[in-house]
């Protein structure tokens, strides 16, 4: 049976994982090779890393730091940040990236979907939609807006069109953010992941507001107030309280989600 | 040596990089001399039935048919375990090998009268295994493997195991010294690089 999908989460600035993944009030919490194969390891299905500095200087950094996560990794690996152009994602996938996420600048320029995937493929293509409930409207959800530049600009577009139209462009998963619950540990944003989830045929990974493993059952459910993901990010989620991914899906099993469980 | 297949058909890095990993020398070409000299082959491949057009144009279609009829161990991953059989729907001008019989067809919009998500994206198990695969030995029903895709390979005598995703599908054939997997086995962890291990530890 296909499992949900448990990805852990790597924000690396400078070569450095900068956000405790494992352990509790570590800011600079290690080297990105060890911990990715720490979280694979420890049953994560996939590993994504996202260089939140993203900057023309840091980018041989970057490069240099895939490479070296990549070189004994045999789960799915993900790339993001600063990915601008095709020839920006080539380079990342020479390094051993099998997926990059792009956001902003796929927004700025829907092309660079179908530009990168007609040459790496639709699967190797996530597009991340950072998204905030439209709170002004009589339907927030519905009409959830996208930003991007980190979160810092709203676009005027709907999530719904922006998560339709990268599908038809050759997206092969929607990694949605909810900018309302990031951070919260209240939960993901259940509503707005259904919505898209119900809206495309590709897979749409949850992301933000995981505090405990029920945060993972209700993102995971497919009932009335589920959020129907297909997987779910986790990074904060290990600072408190679940110590790893193994943990995390143990509990999920015992709560009816279908797990993979590592050997 | 392995040759690895080239047909501009995705990344390779991941593949060669497991192939290594499990002890194997590689060879990435685009040359049908080299497919024909090499010990074992290995035909990866994401994306677009259509690709594997390049494959004819290149001779390589050819070549790689004479190694299978000398014996030299065949594996092909993903879009190159498709290409083993007749053609898939999501090309249908472009012609397989015709070493399994039958067509690659798209999942079904619906099963079981619900709605079924495509691609079929994630970890999935291997069911019915048989017992006498080379490919999945010490491989236990119930493994997890990773799976992209949106076409797939009908059942038959020569599935070499199953997974359920809109009723059962090709996960694994084999006959003789031919060989293809549905799924990623380079990203497939342990139970992925225990396949190319069994792979590239088969007596020629």
């Amino acid at each position: 049976m296909l499992t949900k999908r448990i990805i852990a989460c790597l924000d690396v600035r400078g070569g450095r994982v900068v956000k405790g993944i494992q352990f509790v009030d570590i800011i600079d919490a290690g080297d990105p090779a060890e911990l990715a194969h720490r979280h694979a390891a420890a049953g994560a299905d996939e590993i994504v890393l996202l260089d939140i500095t993203a900057t023309h200087e840091g980018r041989g950094t970057l490069i240099d730091t895939v490479q070296r996560t990549a070189r004994t990794l045999f789960v799915p690996f993900t790339v993001g940040g600063g990915i601008r152009s095709a020839d920006d994602a080539a380079a990342v996938f020479d390094a051993g990236a099998d997926k990059v996420s792009i956001n902003s600048s796929a927004v700025a320029r829907p092309e660079l979907i179908g530009e990168i995937g007609s040459s790496f493929g639709a699967q190797a293509v996530i597009v991340a939609i950072d998204a905030r409930r439209a709170a002004n409207s009589n339907d927030p959800v519905r009409d959830a807006e996208v930003f991007v530049s980190g979160g810092r600009m709203p676009t005027g577009r709907k999530v719904l069109d922006w998560a339709r139209e990268a599908e038809d462009r050759g997206a092969g998963e929607i990694l949605l953010t909810s900018m309302d619950t990031d951070g919260m540990r209240n939960g993901f944003d259940c509503a707005l992941t259904a919505m898209v989830s119900e809206a495309v045929q590709i897979p749409v990974i949850a992301s933000g507001g995981a505090g405990t493993a029920q945060h993972f059952v209700d993102v995971f459910s497919h009932g009335a107030n589920g959020g129907k993901a297909d997987a779910a990010l986790a990074a904060s989620i290990f600072h408190f309280g679940v110590t790893d991914s193994r943990v995390l899906k143990e509990e999920l099993q015992r709560a009816g989600i279908p797990m993979r469980l590592p050997c | 040596m392995i040759a690895v297949i080239d047909y501009k058909a995705g990344n390779l890095t991941s593949v060669v990089k497991a192939l290594k990993f499990v002890g194997a020398e590689t060879c990435v070409t685009q040359d049908p001399a080299v497919v024909a000299q090499a010990e074992k082959i290995v035909l990866p491949g994401v994306g677009h039935f259509q690709a594997t057009e390049l494959l004819k144009t290149l001779k390589l279609t050819e070549a790689v048919r004479d190694a299978i009829a000398k014996g030299t161990p065949f594996l092909g991953i993903c879009v190159g375990l498709q290409w083993l059989y007749e053609g898939s729907t999501e090309a249908p001008e472009t012609d397989g090998l015709c070493a399994f019989s039958k067509q690659c067809e798209r999942f079904p919009a619906t099963y079981n009268g619900a709605e079924l998500k495509s691609p079929h994206v994630g970890w999935n198990s291997l069911e019915n295994i048989r017992q006498d695969s080379r490919l999945l030995r010490g491989i236990m029903p119930g493994s997890f493997v990773y799976y992209t895709h949106s076409w797939r390979a009908p059942v038959s005598a020569d599935t070499a195991a199953t997974t359920p995703y809109g009723g059962d599908f090709t996960a694994a054939v084999e006959r003789g010294n031919v060989m293809g997997v549905q799924f990623h086995p380079e990203k497939s962890s342990v139970v992925g690089l225990q396949v190319l291990r069994n792979f590239v530890e088969l007596a020629c």
